[in-house]
Order: structure tokens, then sequence, then C-alpha cells
């Protein structure tokens, strides 16, 4: 009896990935904890493990295809070495992803014993396949998630109770992403965002293949542009205070190997300004409004190919060296593809820094579900009215987008005008 | 170049293990001890109080030979002898890790550790200090007794565990201060062997960290066997004397008594050993001297990491251990090891045993903690008198009273008190590891006969179908 091996969801929005690459070739023995393929998620390449033992009869989805739906069989297990053979009768291979719609993740109704007599199991979906505590499936099956969808977290890749409840987290935050729960087939079937072919003028070129974290940015930062009113606010921000005191902290936790950057406090002011006006720490979902009680501030980090944003968690309520000695280990791992879902997915505001750059003035598009995100130029001498005189300052311009569906202008002016006090006099931000 | 993969500072339950599980997966592994390998655990903790114990138990059992049908005269205690075997048990697991250290090639260095940085250790002891670095360090450094602040142990009247292992003379009025585990065991130990015992304890009642129920049932057991119990009374002042000790005790309705008694141990908590390791220099983050870790045992300092006492609670030997576990493995993990799959442990899955007479051993949350997260619960409860096997013994008191999540099915927490319970309860904690649900406790065929089945009584129970009741 062979077992079908599923595309797994690596992540909670995870619908469709790209096999990268097999590790396992057809008639090889896998046992539990093997690892089975590379998957490329929409963020991340993640090895995929195997649950259960056997050998691989037949491996239906070639390495290299793009956009395989979550849940479509990509290979064969068997029990046993003669299952080799009979894979090769097996029937009708999963459907090529990019030519069919994504098939249903249609659970196999398996005859199940005869219920419990306190609590009857719920039919769980093809149960004998996926390995999931009792506990998960219960609750999974009260709560309609879907057991096939999820990655588990336990030993040997189990389903458990935390996963259930991760996932139900996801699906409950889902209408504040519209686009993606309206059309989800034929936003991952068809091109990712709606542009047109390009026309060709004979001009030398080349067509470079989007890769999966690409696609997702443009179908994220379209989806932003186009449903999201975006207003910007900018202002000049001193920075002189805020470099001293950085100095002086620096000397101080230099013998803790830790050195603030001036982006680390402005995450942190950004974070306090959250907490001053929590009228910006919002998403716009539809029906309701969400208003979030912590701040938990997602950086935009540049990294080969495209562009991720780690999370500080709860950034109002921790230290400058700690949100300092966070980011550069999240930035690390982000740089090298390391990073888990649960670190770069959710967050409730943005910071995005081009001052290392030069930059001095921009604006940023909002990160759905978020409201607001903040831009910030480099810091640089210029000019300025100092006490009715002209002096030199080191000034930076910081410009924030709002949702304005979500978000009043006033309230937006508010939260920039706090984050420039809280820069300008910087003691609030170790007070 | 570091000297090792891995500094383990501390050898008790929670750093031999860690450095064993290391060297198992390859790891260049050292520990640093002060005192003696195995730490307070098995030479000062949990297993010479077993040795005393089960002294305890033996006389009790001689002293009720009539009940079982036997005659034994003149039974005696010989203190001096009991505390003997109890520290030859330890000596005989002092040696026993001094073995497992050699047999896993870790190198010992005995001394007192400071960390000069996150990965850097100085080893002092009388021989002279020598400078280790590794690529990660464990923290393991434990826990001590926690003092009274008006009347710090001295040993002589006024005892800590530690003091009370090692008598040297047998009390004759004891005054237990606290009544968490250690407390009722020595309470337990001293009255078995033929003291007068009285149990002070702050909080409203016995045993405050398990369920009300067990704590009502344990306070009737003990009144029973002759001890006074007051809950609900702190100990203002207490002074040594030549002849004992005099206590200022507050009653819960606010009234001071005197009472003199030969001896009294402090019970009252402990206190992490994290003074003068380095760790302040090195900004590891602490709450009230315990260091914060994430699931892993990771601290806020990269290449620091902490486990056991010295971390949040439970402050358990096996929740040490287990951390080790965790700990030696996302290490292995960091440096590269990709066969290893370390997974966070939760706490409400760690069991807790107190081998007081009777015993008592929980897992999970009690019914009034479940009620106050949220949870509809079913509770149900199974008392010995209803087993077979325990009224054979002659130990048909007792009872298991598990608690579920009436919605889901998850068991919650389980509580027992009775005889052998602290060796029954890890039944319900693999159950809760997997995250069994009722139907799989139901299903499960109990063996007969056997005190156990009080806990498939107990699952029947919540829902309403107990056999024997």
């Amino acid at each position: 009896m062979a077992i079908e091996l599923k595309m797994p969801a690596l992540s909670p929005t995870m619908e469709e990935g790209t096999l990268a690459k097999w590790l396992v070739k057809e008639g090889d023995s896998v046992t539990s904890g093997d690892l089975l393929a590379e998957i490329e998620t929409d963020k991340a390449t993640m090895e995929f493990e195997a649950v259960d033992e056997g050998v691989v009869s037949k491996i239906l989805v070639a390495e290299g295809t793009e956009g395989v739906k979550v849940g479509s069989v990509i290979a064969l297990i068997g029990s046993d070495a003669s299952d080799v053979a009979s894979g090769a009768n097996a029937p009708a291979a999963a459907p090529t992803p990019a030519a069919t719609p994504a098939p249903a993740p249609t659970p196999v109704p398996i005859a199940t014993p005869a219920p419990a007599p306190i609590a009857p199991a719920t039919s769980v979906a093809s149960g004998a396949r996926i390995k999931a505590s009792p506990l998960a499936k219960r609750i999974a099956a009260t709560r309609g998630v879907d057991l096939a969808s999820l990655s588990g977290s336990g030993p040997n890749g189990r389903i458990i109770k935390a996963d259930v409840e991760a996932a139900g987290s996801a699906t409950a935050a889902v209408p504040l992403a519209p686009a993606a729960t309206a059309a989800p087939i034929a936003a991952s079937a068809a091109p990712v965002t709606a542009a047109s072919a390009i026309p060709d003028f004979g001009i030398p070129h080349e067509d470079i293949k989007l890769s999966n974290m690409r696609k997702t940015i443009a179908k994220r930062l379209t989806q932003s542009m186009v449903e999201a009113p975006h207003i910007y606010l900018s202002v000049d921000v001193q920075l002189d205070a805020l470099l001293k005191l950085r100095g002086e902290l620096n000397t101080g936790l230099a013998d803790r190997g830790v050195k603030l950057s001036v982006n680390d406090m402005l995450i942190k002011a950004l974070a306090l300004a959250l907490e001053a006006v929590p009228q910006c720490n919002v998403s716009f979902g539809g029906d309701v409004l969400r208003q979030y009680h912590r701040s938990d501030i997602s950086v935009a980090v540049s990294i080969p190919g495209g562009l991720i944003t780690p999370i500080i968690t709860d950034a109002a309520s921790k230290s400058l060296s700690k949100i300092s000695t966070e980011m550069a280990e999240l930035a690390e791992r982000a740089k090298a593809g390391k990073l888990q879902p649960h670190e770069y997915q959710g967050g409730t505001a943005s910071i995005s820094n081009m001052g290392m750059m030069g930059i001095k003035h921009f604006t940023a598009v909002i990160n759905p579900p978020q409201a607001m995100i903040l831009a910030v130029g480099a810091g640089e001498k210029r000019p300025y009215v100092v006490d009715d005189a002209l002096a030199v300052a080191t000034v930076m311009t910081v410009t924030g987008s709002f949702d304005h569906r979500a978000i009043d202008g006033a309230d937006g002016a508010q939260l920039i005008k706090i984050f420039k006090q809280l820069v300008e006099k910087p003691m609030g931000l170790v007070a | 170049m570091a000297d090792y993969d891995l500094i383990v500072l501390g050898s008790g339950p929670g750093g031999y293990v860690a450095a064993i599980r290391a060297a198992q997966l390859g790891l260049k592994t050292a520990i640093v001890e002060r005192e003696n390998l195995g730490g307070i655990c098995l030479n000062w903790g949990c297993i010479p109080t077993k040795a005393l114990l089960r002294s305890a138990e033996i006389l009790h059992y001689m002293q009720h030979a009539k009940d079982y049908g036997l005659a034994a005269e003149n039974i005696r205690a010989d203190l001096d002898a009991v505390v003997k075997r109890s520290r030859g048990v330890a000596k005989q697991l002092n040696q026993g890790v001094t073995h497992l250290m050699k047999k896993n090639k870790i190198s010992v260095h005995m001394g007192t550790g400071v960390l000069t940085g996150p990965t850097s250790i100085t080893v002092s002891s009388d021989k002279g200090s020598e400078n280790l670095n590794a690529k990660h360090v464990i923290v393991a450094t434990g826990a001590r007794a926690r003092d009274l602040p008006f009347a710090p142990a001295d040993g002589k009247r006024i005892w800590t565990y530690r003091h009370a292992m090692v008598p040297g003379e047998m009390p004759t009025k004891l005054l237990v201060i606290g009544s968490g585990a250690i407390g009722v065991e020595f309470a337990s130990f001293y009255k078995d062997m033929g003291a007068e015992v009285t149990i002070v304890e702050m909080l409203d009642r016995l045993v405050p960290v398990e369920d009300a129920d067990v704590s009502a049932f344990l306070e009737k057991a003990l009144k029973k066997q002759g001890m006074t119990i007051l809950t609900g009374a702190g100990v203002q002042a207490l002074s040594s004397g030549a002849n004992g000790v005099s206590a200022e005790i507050k009653d819960r309705d606010g009234k001071i008594h005197k009472m003199d008694f030969s001896h009294a141990i402090v019970a009252i908590g402990i206190a992490p050993n994290s003074e003068n390791l380095g760790l302040e220099g090195l900004g590891v983050a602490m709450t009230k001297g315990h260091i914060n870790t994430d699931g892993l045992c990771r601290t806020n300092v990269p290449g620091l990491w902490a486990i056991g006492d010295i971390t949040a609670p439970p402050w358990l030997a096996h929740k040490a251990s287990h951390e080790g576990v965790i700990a030696a493995e996302a290490i292995a993990a960091e440096l590269g090891n990709k066969d290893v799959h370390p997974h966070p442990m939760d706490a409400k899955n760690i069991p807790g045993c107190t081998y007081c007479h009777p015993q008592i051993a929980s897992v999970g949350l009690t019914e009034e903690k479940a009620k106050a997260a949220g949870h509809k619960v079913r509770v149900g409860n199974f008392p010995f008198i209803g087993n077979g096997k325990a009224i054979a013994l002659g130990e048909a008191e007792g009872f298991v009273k598990t608690v579920f999540d009436a919605d889901s099915g998850e068991l919650l927490g389980a509580h027992m008190v009775g005889a052998e319970v602290t060796e029954m309860i890890q039944g319900y904690t693999i159950g809760k590891t997997a995250e069994l649900v009722e139907g799989d406790f139901i299903h499960s065929v109990f063996p007969h006969p056997t005190i156990s089945e009080s806990m498939h009584e107990a699952v029947l129970a919540a829902y309403g179908r107990a056999i024997h009741i």
C-alpha cells in the first residue's frame, strides 16, 4: 500500500511552492526524519522531512517544478521495495500543477473503526497518513482546520496542538488580507500580477524567471497599492542628540559586544510612538479595525534577490541592547535564508531605512495587513535653524505611509510628531 | 581556537546530563564542579533523602507489623546507621557520575568557575587556577536553600535540608517552617523516626502548589499521624539557644504564640546560585536572580546557555536534566549537526513528586488553575478504597484526581496522593506529552491488580463511568 506524499505547507500563508530539489530518488529507503526534498516557499528554501517510513516508489513531480499546490501528491512511498514496481503502475500521476487548477485537497475518506463511545472520533481526514496527536486531530476537527495543510513541529514531524492552534489563528487573520482569500486559485494559477506581456521591440535581452520571493513581493505590493489608499507625512528630524547618546551608550556596551545602530534606536522610537498613538497600531479588516495591544516592528532587510522583514516583537518593552542583538542575529539569518516563518510573518508596523545608501527622502509601500510603514532617509549635516539662528545640524527626513482607510491624517501626524520628539530628546528611549 | 565545543558550569542533574548528551553528539565537552559531581540532587538532595525516607518507611511498617499478622519486638531506630546508609547511597551515585564522565570522555575540572566572557571560564581551586574557553557555555549552577532573614541556619539548632540530612542528634520536638516538598518530606521522616513535629505554612494550605483537594487530604493524614499543622501562620522570630529554639508564631487570627522546640528546619524555598559567576558583567538578563532563557535554553547573550534551578521554575531535578538534553542538542545543531531536532519543553508536562507519607504526585494544572485559565473542566476523582491492590497492601488511603478540558478532551492535570503514586505519575505524563485525549486513556488496558487501575478509574470518573465507585 503506497503512501501519498503531499506538498507540505511550510508556512501558514503558503499556497504553492517550487520543488527545488529532490534529495532522494526512486528506490531509496526513507525513515521518519530523513530529508526528502528542498521546497522553495514564497520567502525561503526549506527542507521537507519524511514522517513515514518506506521506500520511495515513484516521484511524480520533477525537481525544478514551480507552482506545486499545497496538498498535491508529489511522490509515492511504498511500505517495502516491492512497491517500487507497483509504483510504476500507480494511478494517474498528480496533475502537472501549472496546467490544471489546484485540485482541492480532498481528503480521502478512510473507513474508521466504530467510534469511541464517548467522543466519536470525528472523521479525521486521511488519518492514516497524517501524523498528528489525538488532541491535535480533535481540535482540528472542531475548528475545521485541514491537517493535511499543516506541517508538524512535534517529534518526527508530528502535528501537535500548538500547530493546529497556530493555523487557527492564521485562519482568523485571513479576513485582513482580502485579496488572498478572494481569488486564491486565480491569484496563484495566473501570473502573480496582472502585468501584461512585455512587447518585444527587438532589443537584445534575456528573461529571468521570477523567484517565489519576487512573486510574493510583486503580489503583496500591488495588493497594497491597489487596496490601501496611501497618505504620506514627512518631517525633518534633528539627530545630534541621538547620535551623542548612541556614542555614550556604545562606549558602555563595548564590553558586552553590543554596538547599537541608529536604526536599532529608531525601531524602539517607532514602537514607543505606536504605544503612544495606538490609533496607528492597527490593521484594516473590511468590517473591523484590528487594534493591536503590542508593537511588533517589521524591519526591512535587503537580501540577495529581494527583501524580507524580520520582526522585533514587543519592541516597546525591549531594551536597546536587546533590540540590537536580536536585530543583528535576525539580519544575519535573513541573509542566509534561514529565518523561520514566524520570524518574518506578522508585525504590526514596519520600518525601512535607506539612509546607509545616502537616500535623502523616499516613500515606502505599506506591508499589508499592516497599516503603516516608516521610510527613513539619510542623516546628513544640513543648514538648520536652531534657536532662530542658522546652524549646522545632523538632520534626517522620515516619511510615514499610512493606510488612510484605517488611519486619519491627524493621528498619523501625531505619531510622526511623537516619533520626532523621541528621537530629538532620546533619553525616553532608554527610560 | 577554543579548548572545547562546550563547557558546562555545574555538575548537578542538569549539568552532568547536558555534558553526557553533548559528548554523545560528538562535542568536545568539559564540566566544572566546585564540590561534588552530581550536585545537590544526588549528594545532598533527592537521592539521600529518599534513602532516609526508606528507612523511616520500613520502621513504620515494622511498628505496624501486627496489622499484617506479624510480630516484631524491640523495634528501634539507630539514627547514625540510618544516616550512614543514606551517605553510602549518595557516595555510590557520586562515583557513578564520575564513571559516566570518564566513559563519555568528558574533561572534569574541579574548582570554582567564574565566567570571564560569554564563553570563557576561570576555574580556581586550592591547586591553582586555569582558564578555559569554548564555543558554548551552559550555566547549571543550581540553587540553595533560602534562609529566614532574621534567623540564618546555624546547623546546630536551626537547620536547612542539608543539616537535616546529617543530623548530629535526633530532634525530640521539631519545627518545620514551610510546607513545600522539602518541608513535608523532612516532617514525615522525623515524625516516623519518633519526633514530635509542627509544620508552619504561611499560605492557607499545605503543599500550596498542589491541587487543593490534595492539600486537604494531606493535612488530614498528617494530623492523624499526630503532627501539629499551622497554616496561614508565619514565624516572626526564631532564636537558637543551648537547649533548643524558641519561636514566635503568628497564627491565622493574628495572635502571637511563643513556642519552644528542640530544632527547626527552614524550608521556605530556594535562592539561585547566580552571584559571583560573572553574569552581571556580561549583561545576562535575569529575573530575581534567575537567568531568563528561551525554549531552547538560550540566554540573551550569544553562546551562553542556562538550565535547571538557575532558570525559571519549576525547580526540579528532572526539569534540569531534560533542559540539559535540549540545550546540548540545540548547541550541537548550532555547530552543524543536522540530525538533532530539539523541542522546547512544556512546563505543563513536567511532573512533580513529593515523598512524604502519604506520597504526592501531580502533573499539569490544578482544578483551580484550569478554571482560572478559562477551561470548562470535567473532573474525575477515584479513592484508593475502591482499589483492590491498595486494600491488599493495607494502603487504602489516597486518591487520584483528573482534570480534563470538557471541549477538547485534553488531560489538563492529574493529581495523586497515596502509596506509590510517585512511581505512577509518568503514565499521565506520557499521555500529556503525546497529547492523548480521554478516549485514549479509556481504551488503554491497565494491569490488575495494581494501584494504577485507580488512574484508569479516575479518567472514567471524569466521564461519569467509573466502575468501582
